[in-house]
């Protein structure tokens, strides 16, 4: 098969770093960002990082059954359930608020 | 090691490069619609990544999934709001460096953790181990009681979006006395 020689000169390592890499970026956007759609939007980096490492430990360890891409389209239909309420309760606080700045929701501190 | 890197093959070095300066654009561009736009580039470059992998399945389900609903769904939040524009203001220098450092130290950390540990050689598992016949069928047996368990769990969150997402009657009216 073509695809088998691509994956001679490379091995998991390679889909690790890549993974740890799209993870940490998320990670940062989290860490970084105040808007909070774009803090959902760095979830769903970090939940594709870990869906493509999933993936790759699948096809490498020569899973017969593809329990890895079962995992992978259950964490897909999570995500999916996990947008959908976040985003409306993004839209309930703009509702609320008329900002999506999520350093203003400190009200439970004082 | 960037001779190594360079040695590696050419889809994976381009789709990689694609992938990760999406993902910084994501989180780094001030105008979120242009963070939803790179999202999806991002995500169809990880679906390039899926049929590599011999993943075709996900790689469609990921398409429609996350880059045809998800973020059309951010994108139609974003246009409701009407936040397209720079309106978020800009933390202080010293989140950025405290962030960034954070960040950075969780790369380092996994990927020294890595180093140490052996690597696999390359099983391959079967041609059409990732088309929808074979993951349909694996889906119906051994993965049934989570498949309907996530059947619950789509509806309860529908349920919970409508409900969150439904303008009550005498909000609006709380909403202008705190305003007046």
């Amino acid at each position: 098969m073509q695809l088998l020689n691509i994956f001679k000169s490379l091995d998991i390592s390679h889909y690790i770093y890549l993974s740890t890499v799209l993870f940490s970026i998320g990670m940062f956007g989290v860490l970084f960002r105040r808007n909070a759609i774009v803090l959902l939007m760095c979830i769903e980096l970090m939940l594709n990082a870990v869906n493509l490492l999933m993936v790759a430990f699948s096809e490498y360890m020569g899973d017969a059954q593809a329990n890895g891409q079962m995992f992978v389209f259950f964490i897909m239909v999570v995500a999916a359930a996990e947008a959908a309420v976040g985003l409306a309760i993004i839209v309930m606080v703009y509702r609320n608020t008329r900002k999506t700045d999520v350093s203003f929701l400190d009200s439970l501190k004082d | 090691m960037m001779n190594s890197l360079f040695s590696l093959p050419l889809p994976f070095l381009v789709l990689s490069f694609i992938t990760i300066l999406c993902a910084l654009y994501v989180v780094t561009s001030k105008n979120p619609v242009h963070s939803v736009l790179a999202l999806i580039l991002a995500f169809f470059s990880i679906s390039a990544h899926y049929v590599l992998l011999n993943a075709q399945f996900l790689a469609i389900v990921n398409l429609m999934v996350y880059a045809g609903a998800i973020m059309v769904l951010f994108l139609f939040v974003l246009m409701l709001l009407n936040l397209n524009k720079d309106s978020e203001p800009v933390k202080s220098k010293i989140w950025g460096i405290a962030a960034t450092i954070s960040a950075g130290m969780l790369l380092l950390v996994i990927t020294a953790a890595f180093q140490k540990s052996g690597v696999a050689i390359y099983k391959g598992s079967a041609d059409d181990i990732g088309l929808v016949k074979n993951l349909g069928r694996v889906l119906m047996t051994d993965y049934l009681v989570p498949f309907e368990l996530s059947g619950i769990l789509f509806v309860s969150a529908m349920v919970g979006a409508v409900l969150l997402g439904k303008r009550e009657s005498n909000s609006e009216s709380l909403l202008d006395k705190g305003n007046s």
